[in-house]
């Protein structure tokens, strides 16, 4: 019992430290932007000050972001006693790594397993999240605001709750150390969130357009096909990045329902990496592997800044 | 969509909102079959087998017993009479992972709200450059759990980590530390990876909210000679105070299930051992499916509360009539 009060007690004062800290720092902090973008009123000095101020925090937002990414590609490019000295500018090009990376089959087998299985997710989630959105969206039936708190509520499942009982439906299916495992079991969070964000796009679509269209005398199918989806690329291209993200990344069930190396999805094989012996960890090679996994993500989150950012904040979503 | 026009109406041979209705009904059908098979029907599994004695041996066959609540709690007499209790809620290791949880959680999502408020406040600050620092916020979040895991562990590494080489330059520790190994240490490893990781998400959901404060408000506020620091506690904390509300409880939900972060970093350490993963242990890798099962239903209650309690605070718009 007293374990549990001084152990309560100890996150009791962690809070109220943070709290406290906060009540100070963040106004000060907000003054600092508030002055700076003022343009620095009052005098020469200390307009010149807050501007310091306001660049010292903007350089280490950005170095504290990127320097973990920047270290592992350092380190990846090391291999070696280069690779276990510091060193915080870039000394070596050592490809080798890299190399060994990708002339393991395993590894290959994974990165192709992993683009595979996202695909499929992703393509299957939006094929069904289309038409059961446009539905959500803009047909009115009872149960309607049900069923979306439903897909919202099961969006946020933990995934460790359906584990038991989907590893046993896999193996009823048989589908255990196959890619189909992933692609059925990655549907629990591709679907709903498809679904619920395509619904948040689709409902601020014109009003006007599809009156038009049910004049003409369209059907449902031919509104939302021929009326609807050339307007929703943009939303169809944002949600599936995100999905495929989502699939990309996911570990919990790539970890359970497979058990060859040959089967593995990306993470799994990162995570599990081995080098020649149990001591020993590879970092050189896990460091390239991971630069080669996330580099095309990391390009294409760039690439696709604003819509992300749009998709993200419409649904609420996961992270 | 209230006012359809009456000439379709009455051209229709049944009303035009009976056909959207049936049209709706086959449409949503093939999503709602797949949830039920993919979601529903596996959690209902999962909760039926925490009431079983299912293990290794027999879950696929079939041949388990019912177990009732034996595996969340159970009196045993023993033969002097006393009662040894056992199961789940009276297991030490259970209460600890729920401790690792809950203090992870806490602390994971306050400082990830203070450190988003902070990044997002600069980022909705008009300056050169801006949208290469919300590139570069944006990279953490790009970067795969798994893969940040990996980095964080190679650069916390007790022997050749460079934040241990960092801190040693500083003078600020005598002697390496191994950050993921010691348990005292194990969880602010975690922390800093898991701060470091979703902190981006944090600030662009907060920086939505910001950009909803109209710019003039500030320059008014400022040409009236209030103090900077009365602004933020008067106009621009109460304005964001929604999203902040939003983004904190999904961000809980998130903590609260944390899985793989912890499996990856401090494997097997007692410090940070979450629900999640002594319940994914049970069950993969004891093959206690049972126990797991239990485990697992338990976080699924908890996870819930916070799903309702997200849906009412956060007022979702869930059919979309009527403003937020």
């Amino acid at each position: 019992m007293t374990v549990i009060v001084a152990s309560f007690w100890v996150l009791v004062k962690f809070v109220a430290f943070v709290a406290v800290t906060t009540a100070i720092a963040v106004p000060l902090y907000h003054t600092v932007l508030v002055a700076t973008e003022g343009g620095g009123s009052g005098r020469r000095l200390s307009a010149f000050l807050w501007r310091a101020g306001f660049w010292a925090i903007v350089v280490v937002i950005v170095l504290v972001s990127v320097f973990p990414f920047y270290y592992a590609i350092l380190s990846s490019l090391e291999s070696g006693t280069a690779l276990f000295r510091v060193n915080y500018l870039p000394e070596a090009f050592d490809l080798s790594n890299y190399r060994q990376v990708l002339t393991t089959s395993s590894f290959l087998h994974s990165i192709w397993n992993s683009v595979l299985i996202a695909t499929i997710t992703v393509v299957a989630a939006l094929t069904l999240a289309v038409t059961a959105s446009y539905a959500l969206a803009r047909v009115r039936f009872r149960g309607r605001g049900l069923l979306l708190m439903t897909i919202l509520a099961v969006s946020m499942f933990p995934q460790i709750a359906v584990l038991s009982g989907l590893y046993e439906l896999v193996n009823w299916l048989g589908l255990y150390n196959t890619p189909w495992a992933l692609v059925l079991s990655y549907t629990i969070f591709t679907l709903p969130f498809t679904v619920w964000v395509l619904t948040t796009f689709m409902r601020d679509l014109p009003v006007e357009i599809e009156e038009a269209a049910i004049v003409d005398g369209a059907s449902p199918w031919v509104i939302i096909t021929r009326v609807f989806m050339p307007l929703l690329w943009p939303a169809l291209v944002t949600t599936g990045l995100l999905a495929f993200i989502g699939a990309w990344n996911e570990f919990l069930f790539a970890l359970t329902f497979t058990i060859s190396e040959n089967q593995r999805t990306v993470p799994v094989a990162i995570a599990l990496f081995s080098g020649a012996s149990v001591q020993e960890i590879p970092w050189g090679p896990i460091m390239a592997a991971s630069v080669v996994v996330t580099l095309p993500l990391i390009a294409l989150v760039l690439v696709f800044q604003r819509k992300i950012v749009a998709g993200l904040t419409a649904g609420g979503v996961k992270g | 969509m209230s006012s359809h026009p009456a000439a379709v109406q009455a051209r229709a041979g049944i009303s035009l909102q009976q056909q959207r209705a049936r049209a709706a009904f086959w449409f949503l059908a093939p999503m709602l079959v797949m949830l039920a098979f993919v979601a529903a029907w596996p959690l209902l599994r999962s909760i039926t087998l925490s009431f079983s004695n299912a293990s290794a041996d027999t879950i696929f066959n079939g041949n388990w017993d019912w177990a009732g609540w034996k595996n969340y709690v159970e009196a045993r007499p023993r033969a002097d009479g006393s009662i040894r209790w056992r199961g789940v809620l009276v297991d030490p290791k259970w209460w600890n992972a729920v401790w690792n949880t809950v203090r992870f959680s806490v602390m994971s999502v306050a400082l990830e709200t203070i450190l988003g408020l902070l990044v997002a406040l600069v980022l909705n600050a008009e300056f050169r450059g801006r949208a290469l620092v919300r590139a570069a916020v944006l990279v953490p979040w790009a970067i795969p759990t798994i893969v940040s895991a990996k980095m964080w562990g190679w650069m916390l590494n007790d022997q050749y980590g460079i934040i241990n080489d960092m801190l040693l330059q500083l003078h600020l520790i005598a002697q390496p530390i191994a950050w993921t190994a010691r348990p005292d240490t194990a969880m602010i490893a975690v922390l800093i990876v898991d701060v470091w990781k979703t902190t981006p998400f944090m600030a662009l959901l907060i920086l939505a909210g910001l950009q909803m404060v109209p710019r003039d408000m500030y320059e008014a506020a400022r040409l009236d000679g209030i103090h900077p620091m009365r602004v933020f506690w008067r106009v621009t904390l109460p304005l964001v105070r929604p999203a902040i509300m939003v983004a904190v409880i999904f961000r809980l939900l998130d903590a609260l299930r944390i899985f793989d972060l912890i499996y990856v970093l401090t494997p097997r350490s007692e410090g940070t051992i979450t629900m999640s993963v002594i319940s994914f242990q049970n069950i993969r890798e004891f093959g206690k499916y049972a126990e797991g099962s239990a485990q697992s239903s338990i976080l699924f209650l908890i996870i819930a509360v916070f799903v309702v309690l997200y849906i009412w605070v956060g007022k979702v718009n869930l059919t979309g009539e009527g403003g937020r």
